[in-house]
């Protein structure tokens, strides 16, 4: 699979596909996208930047350990649940709040930070058992 | 009643597991002197309690607390009563003095701050079980003394025997704890209160219910483990594998305690009936009996004390199970001296052993110019536990006799029982204090001096309370018997016995009691051979049965995985899938609800065709590929195909999704092929390929079926327009599927993502580790196999 072509696109194509991942992940809400999707576009694109230039620059560059990676995700997703507790609503109820940043009115909520955690899951654990897999050296 | 200061005994409650957090710390800084600061702690706790012991003593009752989960009307609550504070004095009053003897028995000691952790949370533990007013709050703790006394049983982790002995504590008194909760459950539906102090109004409703017998049996199964009650007695011996501070705790004032402590506060509601009054007098007297024969038997200091727990434990069942009066009086006043008694004897016995070098009696003598103050504690204890006079021994076990004469043979046998368990407990109770001391010297393997201070405090406390409790006998009642007995039987009561022996039948059983204890003692040698001798002819045990029990769990679940589990991948798959075809068929069929044949669309357009049969090419590419990577892209194939279905029916969500499910199980697919090393192609007989397509057939005609019965019942909009009205308005988002999957059923996600990073982790564990690597073999948990390798 190490063609040239593809070792010389993958970079790009992987930088493309996060950068579009986390875009899915972001418009969620309101448009087609979210959290589980968004992080499968991610873990393909660890796939792919793993067969086409070898698992250790993948591992290098997300720098942690995927299954730490989806276990911070899991630690977030129950954050955004536990949040709630301290305004005095039931656990996992959504939290609003509308920041203005440089004009634009910005909605953060803990619907999103759920959101987020459920991206890293996925991610970690997807992209974790894709990388184990394309590691042949092992055995 | 009255609630008074609900907050300081909510933090008093709270403050041994906040001591035990930053323990580890102070113990870092100061070594064992933290001890003296830790022990602090305890101390405010019996202060505090001491400041009810006014308003109790005049017959009041304080209860407090918070709603906990108020939905289910389950509270934080507590009660104090004059049985609650008895034990929560003792509890805590015996916790600083224990506090201060780790510190010096365990004094260098390189996990001593872990010690103090698990020893302070054992007490928040023990204290709630004893405050609690709330049926659940008072499982909670329960369980948490169990699990907390598990750890400190199995403190000394590298051993085996600790290991052992901790885990049977766990599986036999958590296991009890599993039938409390079901008897307070029993009892919670039967009376439809949860709480102890609104229960003690129901005892008629609860005795005349038909599930009187259930709850009964249910609770007794929890109190009979907790306390060691003949046949479950095992544990607590075994129990002596902890660090001497731990059994003098814990076998005391506390863990075991806590079985007695439930019977007496069920008494005025599970009591006063045939059942009760038989099983308990019966099954305490079998163990009291049994406790002093095997206590006879062992030179281990601290084995004798350990059955002698086990049978004053029975003693203690016996009378609260009598139900009397006078045995009612008999059983508070026992209960305190034994806690007194026994701790200051294990905390002797661990004196010993710290300063001498061992524990065992036939090696030790002439230690009482070395080590008098010890002599004294010691001598104390044995005193009152042979319940001589002036001691609190003495009023307990006189009242003892008080309480169980008369003259009907079935209280006849009782006074038996009690004059052999007393006499043979007096021998045990001067074995332990007289052996070691007098006689010539023995070389013992430590030359043996004074232990420090924080070593001979607790005992020679515990025995100077034990000798002013009795003589200042009027306070004692007025402020802790009288109230504790009221509250055991329902209805005012007052304790009057003092250290004068008056005439009677008690203080001739009394004196027959310390004429066979005198003898017994001189005989002690070659009645313990005996024993021995006894002990080896009958060979079997509960101790044995526990492990031949849970090594018949082992044996079995592992013949249940042999045949469910085989091993072999195919076998699972065909299983999976002739299940999944029984359940899709087994309900139409059963109903009857087979679906129409649909009516073929009118306004089928070019473009869905088209995109149906590229759906068809894959599965026939699938079916007529010559190697397995062509069938899997193919398999692709039809799988975009069906995502861009979805796209065409207005699900743009589903489909994104479905894309990415098949590239990458594609991708994943494809690697695990090239992982596995399989050949090529598919090598199946053609029976089993026969075999194989028709489940397939099967399967997905059931499917086909199942989704236009599905999709011929009338339409129910009322969930889709509830969460199309409310999407924008309540969660402020458009996407509909995003807003139901992260906050409308949020809940159910977050377990979702809990299985997938799980998933994630076993597939990685499957990955890394093939069979044969690293020694790893199918069938290596296979008892019987383990053992022939050991």
């Amino acid at each position: 699979m190490r063609t040239v072509i593809f070792r010389a696109i993958a970079p790009y194509l992987t930088s493309l596909m996060v950068l579009f991942s986390i875009f899915v992940l972001l418009r969620g809400h309101n448009e087609p996208g979210g959290g589980f999707i968004g992080g499968l576009i991610a873990a393909s694109a660890l796939a792919i930047y793993g067969i086409a230039c070898g698992v250790e620059p993948v591992r290098r560059a997300i720098y942690f350990h995927p299954m730490g990676i989806s276990a911070f995700g899991l630690f977030v997703g129950t954050l955004a649940g536990v949040l709630s507790v301290f305004a005095g609503v039931p656990f996992m109820t959504g939290l609003w709040v509308y920041p203005t940043l440089f004009g634009v009115e910005i909605a953060l909520s803990s619907v999103l930070v759920f959101d987020i955690g459920v991206y890293l899951v996925v991610v970690g654990a997807i992209g974790s058992i894709a990388l184990a897999l394309e590691e042949r050296d092992r055995d | 009643m009255s609630a008074s200061a609900p907050g300081a005994t909510f933090i008093v409650l709270m403050l041994p597991f906040l001591a035990a957090l930053i323990t580890p710390w102070l113990t870092r800084r100061l070594g064992h002197n933290a001890a003296w600061l830790l022990a602090l702690a305890p101390a405010a706790i019996f202060i505090h309690f001491l400041g009810f012991s006014a308003e109790v003593a005049d017959g009041g009752i304080v209860t407090g607390g918070f709603q906990w989960v108020p939905s289910y009307n389950v509270s934080f609550s507590w009660l104090i009563d004059g049985l609650s504070l008895t034990f929560a004095l003792l509890i805590s009053g015996i916790g600083a003095l224990i506090i201060l003897y780790s510190g010096g028995y365990l004094k260098g000691h390189k996990q001593l701050g872990r010690f103090f952790s698990f020893m302070l949370l054992f007490m928040g533990a023990m204290l709630g079980v004893v405050i609690s007013d709330s049926f659940l709050m008072l499982f909670v703790y329960w369980e948490l003394t169990s699990i907390t006394s598990f750890l400190l049983i199995g403190f000394d982790h590298t051993r085996e025997a600790s290991r052992r002995a901790a885990i049977q504590a766990l599986v036999v008194t958590g296991g009890g704890g599993l039938a409390l909760l079901a008897g307070l459950l029993v009892i919670w539906n039967i009376t439809g209160v949860s709480q102890v102090s609104l229960l003690l109004n129901y005892g008629d409703e609860v005795r005349a219910s038909p599930f009187y017998l259930l709850a009964l049996f249910l609770v007794l199964g929890g109190a009979f483990s907790k306390s060691a009650q003949f046949p479950l007695h095992f544990w607590l011996p075994n129990a002596m594998e902890a660090p001497t501070p731990v059994s003098a705790y814990l076998h005391s004032a506390t863990m075991v305690k806590a079985g007695v402590y439930l019977l007496m506060r069920l008494n005025p509601v599970l009591g006063e009936t045939v059942w009760w009054e038989t099983i308990l007098p019966v099954f305490g007297g079998a163990t009291l009996i049994v406790g002093t024969l095997l206590a006879i038997r062992q030179t281990d200091l601290k084995l004798m004390l350990a059955y002698t727990t086990v049978s004053s434990l029975g003693l203690l069942v016996m009378l609260t199970g009598f139900g009397s009066e006078y045995a009612i009086s008999a059983a508070v006043l026992y209960l305190v001296a034994h806690s007194l008694f026994k701790g200051g004897l294990f905390m002797v016995a661990g004196l010993i052993d710290h300063e001498a070098g061992t524990r065992d009696v036939t090696r030790l003598g002439g230690l009482r110019k070395a080590m008098p103050v010890t002599f004294i504690a010691a001598l104390a204890g044995a005193i009152s536990m042979a319940g001589l006079p002036p001691f609190l021994g003495f009023l307990a076990k006189e009242e003892i006799y008080y309480a169980l004469w008369a003259t009907d043979p079935w209280s006849l046998a009782f006074v038996a029982v009690a004059v052999v368990g007393n006499g043979l407990m007096f021998v045990i109770g001067f074995a332990v204090a007289l052996k070691p001391f007098l006689g010539p010297e023995v070389k013992t393997p430590k030359h043996a001096h004074e232990g420090p201070v924080l070593l001979w405090l607790g005992p020679l406390t515990l025995g100077v309370a034990a000798l002013v409790a009795a003589l200042i006998s009027p306070l004692t009642h007025r402020f802790i018997s009288s109230p504790m007995a009221s509250a055991i039987s329902g209805e005012a009561e007052t304790v009057t016995i003092s250290v004068i022996p008056h005439m009677g039948p008690a203080l001739i059983l009394s004196l027959v009691t310390i004429a066979f204890g005198i003898v017994a003692y001189r005989m002690l040698d070659r009645l313990r051979a005996g024993m021995a001798s006894l002990l080896q002819t009958i060979g079997w045990g509960p101790d044995r049965g526990f492990d031949q029990f849970v090594s018949g769990i082992v044996r079995l679940s592992g013949a249940v995985t042999r045949i469910v589990q085989p091993g072999r991948l195919d076998f699972y798959m065909t299983a999976t899938f002739v299940m999944i075809a029984i359940a899709l068929f087994a309900p139409m069929a059963w109903y009857g609800e087979w679906p129409s044949m649909p009516v073929w669309p009118a306004d089928v357009q070019f473009h869905e065709l088209a995109v149906f049969a590229i759906a068809f090419l894959g599965l026939g590419a699938v079916i007529y590929a010559r190697d397995r990577l062509t069938a899997i892209v193919s398999l692709g194939v039809q799988g975009f195909a069906v995502a861009l279905l979805f796209m065409l029916f207005g699900a743009p969500d589903l489909s994104f999704t479905q894309f990415m499910v098949e590239t990458l199980a594609v991708v994943i697919l494809a690697l695990v092929m090239t992982r596995l090393k399989l050949s090529a192609s598919d090598h199946r007989a053609t029976r089993d390929k026969l075999i194989d397509m028709s489940v397939s057939l099967v399967c997905g005609t059931g499917f086909a079926l199942y989704l236009l019965a599905v999709t011929q019942q009338p339409f129910n909009p009322y969930i889709s327009d509830f969460f199309a009205a409310y999407s924008k308005i309540v969660a402020h988002g458009t996407n509909v599927v995003n807003v139901i999957l992260v906050d409308f059923r949020g809940t159910d996600t977050l377990g979702e993502i809990a299985v997938v990073m799980v998933t994630g982790l076993a597939v990685l564990s499957l990955i890394r580790v093939s069979v044969g690597y690293a020694g790893i073999k199918i069938g290596d948990n296979d008892p019987d196999r383990r053992e022939e390798t050991r």
